[in-house]
């Protein structure tokens, strides 16, 4: 029985790493998708390979929650009927009880879509693409350059190329000024990002480590990455001998930590980090997705490291 | 004293020995030795000298100062020595768990989790992982674990019970699957409606020492405690009802009433112990056995010894959990499966060249 029990929790285990590292890049449109603005068909170069939208599609299902933050940021809203339950943002997203992480296909076709986005892949690619629906694979990217191909990509599907221009180049415009306003003397700190409260942690291979790379943090998981999962489980030991300089809690929202609580923490006082002031909780869902809100993450990491 | 005529009259019949001083004595270099480890190994180095130092300049009107910096004070002090300290007393709490479920049950394969206490205590982390945080509930989880482990053993006590006395042991192993089958049944589906929770119940499931503390020792201890000065007072009653109930009865046990105290004892240790290290298999089943292909299968050296070497074994297992992939973890559970399960089979095979 115990070991069912760990069988299961290990293949879902699987699945949560699989979200956060799946391998394929999307490829960006060329400038030959921008000349005839927004006309269809289109061709997207997604990872499930060229997909062909015939019109502008106007029932969108998003089963991922950064893709529904792009596709809410580029402006296509009102052209979409139904995201997963995980899709909290933003709040006027509709909300419905669609899974993600465990999709069914005739669920996600009882709403009628012309265009379904998904960022996990466990075959509900191929059950939908079977009933003749249009779906767009988007997965975790590996660093922001591909976060911003995965707007620019579902602005042209849902037809509002220009608006997805306007916010890839405006983040890129912010992310730039936040690494700016970090002084050069601050450029080398070392960084510990929490997963959870048993100090699962980030390598800079990783989405969000790559961030952190942009300003030159020195990531404290990096070392600990023995087995190149990118997401290793550090030892207390090793974190508190290593006297991270900013500390990020990913796990705010999920697992109540803050500063407080770090600060609390037996032998974790003492911590550069925690006298400093430079330990940050940022909502989990932010520092776990790719879209447009990055940038409030960059602002809250950028924000940490200028304290002296 | 109508009990230890009892006692003294099952004697002769259970012609297994108990403990030799020899085996005691290597039971406990064993403990000492696991500790020794557990202490001096980690991703920190810190020697062996500035180890002794510094506990001794813990102790008043010795003026020992101590060599290590402050960072490797409290890396010892608060992270490593908790630790360690937690691994023994959750190792010996089901080792010893498992012995006596196995003596009362007389069944080789009963673990601590038989009656469910896994099942229901993983149902009560995920409850509270999953609805229970609301600002640094960290102590709400081993709660939470506690109590469901404690209600899913009632459960399956309360639904054995009504099943009639007359194959009481029997039906209470049944019902304890049900009840189990049942709680993960439910855990699965709360896992499911919040998979954002999904990595911190999961890391729940696999066990683990990574984040202990002294306050989950001084959480824990009475009830680990309790149950093992319970468990280890029966060790010659575990004898007598391994003759069967009936023989039991005739030498004057109760043995209704033997089997709930036992089964209490050692649940409340097992769920105590679940609460702060989370799912460790292998531990209740492994020990026990391997005391009884080397030592004796009197529950007199059963007992006592799987409480001392269950604690050696776990301390040393999270060791390896520590170190193999350092600055790493890697869960425990595997730790205890892939080492002790070549260990186990290589004791099987002497045992057997030996008889």
């Amino acid at each position: 029985m115990l070991r069912r029990t760990l069988i299961g929790a290990a293949a879902l285990a699987a699945a949560v790493t699989l979200a956060h590292s799946a391998g394929a890049r999307p490829v960006a449109d060329g400038a030959g998708a921008r000349q005839a603005a927004d006309s269809y068909p289109v061709t997207i170069h997604a990872a499930n390979g060229d997909i062909v939208i015939k019109a502008r599609p106007t029932r969108v299902v998003s089963l991922s929650p950064s893709s529904t933050e792009d596709i809410f940021a580029v402006g296509a809203g009102k052209q979409v009927v139904a995201v997963d339950d995980q899709s909290d943002y933003p709040k006027s997203a509709p909300l419905t009880k669609l899974s993600g992480y465990t999709p069914n296909a005739e669920a996600i076709a009882s709403y009628n879509p012309d265009l379904v986005v998904v960022s996990n892949d466990g075959g509900i690619v191929a059950q939908l693409e079977k009933l003749g629906i249009t779906v767009l694979f988007e997965p975790a990217p590996d660093n922001v350059a591909g976060a911003y191909d995965e707007i620019r990509q579902l602005g042209r599907a849902t037809g509002h190329t220009e608006q997805a221009t306007t916010v890839v180049r405006s983040m890129q415009k912010q992310l730039t000024a936040l690494i700016r306003s970090v002084p050069k003397a601050s450029r080398h700190l070392k960084i510990y990002h929490e997963l959870d409260p048993t100090y699962y942690s980030a390598t800079s291979s990783t989405f969000i480590g790559r961030i952190y790379k942009l300003f030159g943090f020195r990531d404290i998981a990096d070392a600990a990455d023995t087995t190149h999962s990118g997401y290793p489980q550090l030892s207390a030991e090793y974190i508190v001998s290593t006297n991270p300089d900013v500390i990020v809690l990913a796990d705010s929202i999920c697992c109540g930590q803050n500063a407080a609580t770090v600060a609390a923490r037996p032998g974790w006082g003492g911590l550069s980090a925690v006298q400093h002031h430079r330990v940050i909780a940022i909502d989990d869902s932010v520092a776990s997705r790719w879209g447009p809100r990055i940038v409030n993450f960059a602002r809250a990491v950028a924000g940490a490291a200028r304290k002296k | 004293m109508a009990v230890d005529s009892i006692r003294r009259g099952a004697e002769p019949l259970i012609r297994a020995r108990g403990i030799s001083r020899r085996w005691g004595l290597c039971a406990g270099v064993f403990l000492a030795g696991s500790l020794l480890v557990g202490f001096g190994v980690g991703p920190v180095g810190i020697g062996a000298q500035g180890i002794v130092e510094s506990a001794l300049s813990h102790v008043p009107y010795l003026h020992v100062t101590s060599p290590l910096t402050a960072v490797q004070e409290s890396i010892l002090w608060q992270l490593r020595a908790p630790r360690v300290v937690l691994a023994g007393i959750v190792g010996g709490m089901l080792a010893l768990s498992g012995s006596a479920y196995q003596g009362v049950f007389r069944n080789p394969l009963a673990d601590p989790y038989l009656l469910g206490v896994a099942a229901g205590a993983g149902l009560g982390a995920t409850l509270a992982i999953a609805y229970g945080h609301v600002h640094g509930s960290g102590q709400l989880v081993p709660i939470a674990a506690f109590v469901g482990g404690s209600i899913a053993v009632a459960c399956a006590f309360a639904l054995g019970r009504s099943v009639g006395t007359a194959r009481a042991a029997g039906a209470l192993v049944l019902a304890g699957v049900t009840v189990a089958a049942f709680m993960t049944a439910l855990q699965t589906f709360v896992q499911q409606q919040r998979t954002d929770t999904l990595r911190e119940v999961y890391s729940w499931l696999l066990g683990g020492f990574s984040t202990a503390g002294w306050s989950q020792v001084v959480l824990v201890l009475p009830y680990v405690l309790l149950s093992s000065i319970v468990i280890v007072l029966h060790r010659r009653v575990l004898d007598v009802l391994s003759l069967g109930d009936e023989e039991a009865t005739s030498l004057g046990v109760d043995v209704a009433r033997t089997r709930l105290l036992l089964v209490i004892a050692a649940t409340a240790g097992t769920a105590a112990a679940v609460s702060v290290s989370g799912l460790i298999g292998f531990v209740g089943i492994i020990v026990p056995h391997t005391i009884r292909l080397l030592v004796s299968t009197s529950y007199r050296a059963v007992v006592p010894l799987s409480l001392v070497v269950g604690a050696g074994f776990l301390v040393l297992t999270d060791v390896l959990a520590r170190t193999i992939l350092s600055p790493a973890e890697l869960p425990i559970g595997v730790v205890t499966a892939f080492f002790g399960a070549p260990f186990f089979a290589l004791v099987l095979r002497s045992s057997k060249t030996s008889q």
